[in-house]
């Protein structure tokens, strides 16, 4: 027999929990992190409990289900369309009043509502008492208390919203908000004229549809023509009026009065409900905040955090990483031995070894950067953050809160860029997916620490650091010539809760770690694995070229030359010759070696366009490389490691390959400054696609960013030639 | 007076949220309404936006947006 199924929605403000007691019930991972604002889509997760297939849905948080913002609309959407069978109201119990605010209109759209009380443990450290009975009493509705991080309550939790969504109450006949005797008349009257015209149909319930057209809600407005038609023209001139009319009488838009009866309604509540016992206590998160966003070190220390996030990343993860690298140098030499001679062992040890193999090294420099990000976003750190950096983006036309994409882009573009739909405003969230990919994401960060490490040995982590900081900075001036031009608008204001420090939870992070190196890995046995064979057979082929030299022939000349003098001279001079023999067939199967790989099809690739580089001073092995990296940046570094490393068999490692090749520090500095700013990679691409809804977006973001990543390659390799570098 | 001429560690009772369309509203439904007491906690570094608590928790706000809401018994 199949299992009767049921929806549940988990609901609430931001930051209350719900994606903590999400995770718990289902048992999944999705991302919990302590500022407002972290899912910005619903997540759908499915578990079998008492007798009943659960469909468990996360919502964004919200403060009211008038739409604010891309993600509230989100929530508000699914509570209104998809009519869930129950609506669990998470409630931060430390907050109570608020989020009341959000549970009186959950309760007037006329679903099935039950609360749970998460956050238990912090209301009651800070003396707050919750008569849960009397609160259910009030409002006609389960309530259970939990704790999110400590899967506290949540089994009863489930269970009662089973219980409920089984039993067949009328919730119509619940205790609502009653509004002044004004906002009711007007609700009666446009009731009853909704019923003398029977032919009007309405797309939600009648109570509920006229508050909101009250309000002048346009979606619901927009919603009512759909349905209703001409007579929706009828109903929204009747609304009108009464809207003037109530406007009149209150001398404020009825919208605003209405805001105000439900405070009114929830403070009644709140007295009878919360006692808060009044000691003088010790607010730690408070004093924290004395330090961290103090008037004169507040900023110092901000600026160590990120400084402090990149120096671990680089010095920390170099331990690690040197390990990785020995590794597998030793695989491959190993291989190398144990495997005859083939077109095979070529595939393998050219091609696959040396892609991925080159990449994989720096999955601990990349787990420690999301770690440190993990840690702002865990802590509650980020959203002060935000608080700090929101005057220097107001200057540059944006929000504070435009500021958590952009750091969190350092990590990965595409969360970075989805986490602009906590912006309200339009102009300001299409601005910061246009600079969010110049904040260097971490797939990036192979090609500097190869390129810098080679050629800036020493001072690798500054040049780094400051290729960073271009991108910042080139964020910036993007963000504040957008502003005055193709997105001019007024600035979005900046109205943000600020939640409690928190002590990040181990078990999170770690998960979060895990997740991540699971990511990452996969993308290596995907991706990565299938561009490094795809690079390695272009270059691979064709086995027969038309040599511009007969090789053979010359090598073979070489031995019979030096073999007459060997015969002739005698001890030392013999070893020296010897020496010089073999030097001079090197040197010939270098020769040999590299016009047959600018000969293979990569090669003929390459050479295309090679001319769009050479004034960047980048060759065409370096041009192939930025090509393929548009699939994933991190396969730069694969095709640097095959090309540069099939091109001359004398050196074992890409270092040694790439300072016997062309390339120069100013060279390779250039390509590093168009690795940062040029087109982002096509995950991000697909991302920005979806957030923008706009391909003209699309394509106008890669475009200008490939465009300013040219132009800033070319400044700095010409600029760098000019002065002599 | 004007909530943004309000000093750090100052309380006061919030009189009118004037301004207009989504942000006023949002402002009202977050809590800072007429008749709830605030108490200003501090000012960002660069003097903008400011921290206060409403209701329990900690809202931040531009000094712009915090220019069109009037408060009552400032102390
Ligand atoms: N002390 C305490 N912390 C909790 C509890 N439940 C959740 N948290 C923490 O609260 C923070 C927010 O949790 P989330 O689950 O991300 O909140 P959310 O409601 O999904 O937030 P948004 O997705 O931003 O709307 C995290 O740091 C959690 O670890 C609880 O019962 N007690
Ligand atoms: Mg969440």
């Amino acid at each position: 027999m199949p299992q009767k199924s049921l929806t549940i929605a988990l609901a609430g403000n931001p930051n209350s929990g719900k994606t903590t007691i999400f995770n718990n019930i289902t048992g999944t991972r999705q991302k919990v992190g302590n500022w407002p604002g972290v899912t910005v889509e619903k997540k759908e997760g499915i578990v079998s409990k008492y007798g009943y297939e659960l469909k468990i849905i996360d919502l964004p948080g919200t403060y009211s289900l008038t739409p604010f913002s891309v993600e509230e609309i989100i929530a508000r959407d699914f509570v209104l369309d998809e009519c869930p069978d129950v609506v669990i109201d998470i409630i931060d119990a430390s907050n109570l009043e608020r989020s009341l605010y959000l549970a009186t209109q959950l309760r007037e759209i006329d679903c099935k509502v039950l609360f749970a009380l998460n956050m238990a443990d912090i209301a009651s450290t800070r003396g707050i008492k919750i008569d849960a009975e009397k609160l259910s009493e009030l409002l006609d509705l389960p309530i259970v208390f939990t704790i999110g991080n400590k899967n506290e309550g949540i089994d009863a939790l489930l269970k009662k919203a089973v219980e409920l969504a089984g039993s067949d109450i009328d919730t119509s006949g619940k205790r609502k908000v009653k509004y002044n005797k004004d906002i009711e008349n007007s609700i009666s009257e446009l009731r009853s004229f909704i019923e003398k015209n029977s032919g009007i149909s309405l797309p939600y319930k009648t109570r509920w549809t006229i508050i909101k057209l009250l309000e002048n809600d346009e979606i619901v407005k927009e919603r009512v023509f759909q349905k209703a038609g001409d007579q929706g023209r009828n109903i929204i001139q009747e609304v009108q009026l009464h809207r003037e009319l109530l406007a009149d009488r209150f001398n404020d838009d009825p919208e605003i009065v209405m805001t105000d009866e439900r405070y009114g309604f929830i403070a009644g509540i709140i007295k009878e409900v919360l006692t808060t016992i009044t000691k003088q206590r010790i607010d730690i998160s408070r004093n924290i905040d004395l330090v961290l966003t103090n008037r004169f070190i507040g900023f110092p220390i901000f600026i160590f955090f990120i400084w402090a996030m990149f120096q671990l990343t680089f010095s920390l993860g170099a331990y690690p990483m040197e390990w990785l690298d020995t590794s597998v140098n030793w695989f491959s030499m190993s291989l190398d031995g144990l495997l005859p001679d083939s077109l095979l062992k070529d595939l393998v040890i050219n091609g696959v070894i040396a892609g991925v193999g080159s990449v994989i090294v720096f999955l601990p420099n990349i787990l420690i950067l999301f770690f440190c990000i993990a840690l702002f976003e865990d802590t509650g750190y980020m959203s002060r953050a935000a608080f700090l950096m929101d005057r220097i983006m107001h200057l540059i036309g944006l929000h504070g809160k435009s500021f958590i994409p952009m750091l969190m882009g350092f990590g990965c573009s595409v969360p970075a860029i989805m986490a602009t739909r906590t912006l309200e405003s339009e102009k300001d969230r299409i601005l910061t997916i246009l600079i969010t990919p110049f904040m260097s994401c971490s797939a990036k960060l192979p090609i500097y620490i190869v390129l810098a490490g080679i050629f800036f040995s020493a001072e690798a982590g500054t040049v780094i650091f400051c290729i960073y900081f271009a991108g910042i900075i080139l964020a910036i001036v993007t963000g504040r010539l957008f502003r005055s031009t193709l997105l001019r608008g007024a600035d979005a204001p900046f109205v943000m809760e600020l939640p409690p420090y928190r002590v990040p939870m181990v078990k999170s992070l770690i998960i979060h770690m895990w997740d991540r190196s699971k990511m990452f890995l996969k993308k290596m046995g995907g991706v990565i694995l299938i561009g490094s064979v795809v690079i390695w057979t272009l270059s691979a082929f064709p086995r027969n070229i038309q040599y511009s030299h007969d090789y053979v022939a010359e090598t073979n000349s070489v031995i019979a030359l030096y073999n007459t003098e060997i015969t002739t001279a005698n001890g030392l001079d013999r070893q020296h010759i010897e020496k010089k023999r073999d030097a001079a067939i090197a040197e010939l199967e270098m020769a040999r070696k590299s016009e047959k790989m600018e000969k293979s099809y990569m090669g003929r690739i390459g050479k295309i366009l090679a001319p769009v580089f050479a004034p960047l001073g980048i060759d065409w092995r370096g041009s192939v490389a930025l090509l393929t990296g548009f699939v994933a940046k991190e396969i730069v570094v694969s095709t640097m490691g095959i090309l540069y490393l099939a091109g001359d068999k004398g050196s074992d490692t890409l270092k040694n390959a790439l300072l016997s090749s062309d390339m120069t520090p100013l060279s390779a500095l250039a390509m590093m400054v168009f690795v940062l700013l040029y087109l982002p990679c096509l995950a991000t691409v697909a991302t920005i696609k979806q957030e923008t809804g706009s391909f003209k977006w699309t394509l106008f973001s890669i475009t200008y960013s490939t465009s300013l990543a040219w132009v800033a390659a070319f400044c700095v390799f010409q600029g760098g030639k000019i002065i002599g570098l | 007076m004007l909530l943004s001429e309000m000093k750090e560690g100052q309380t006061g009772v919030i009189d009118r949220v004037g301004g207009n369309g989504a942000l006023r509203r949002r402002i009202l439904e977050m809590g800072v309404l007429k008749g709830s007491e605030i108490y200003i906690e501090k000012y960002a570094p660069l003097k903008d936006p400011l921290e206060m608590i409403v209701k329990g928790y900690h809202l931040s706000l531009r000094v712009e947006e915090a220019a069109q809401i009037t408060v009552d018994d400032v102390k």
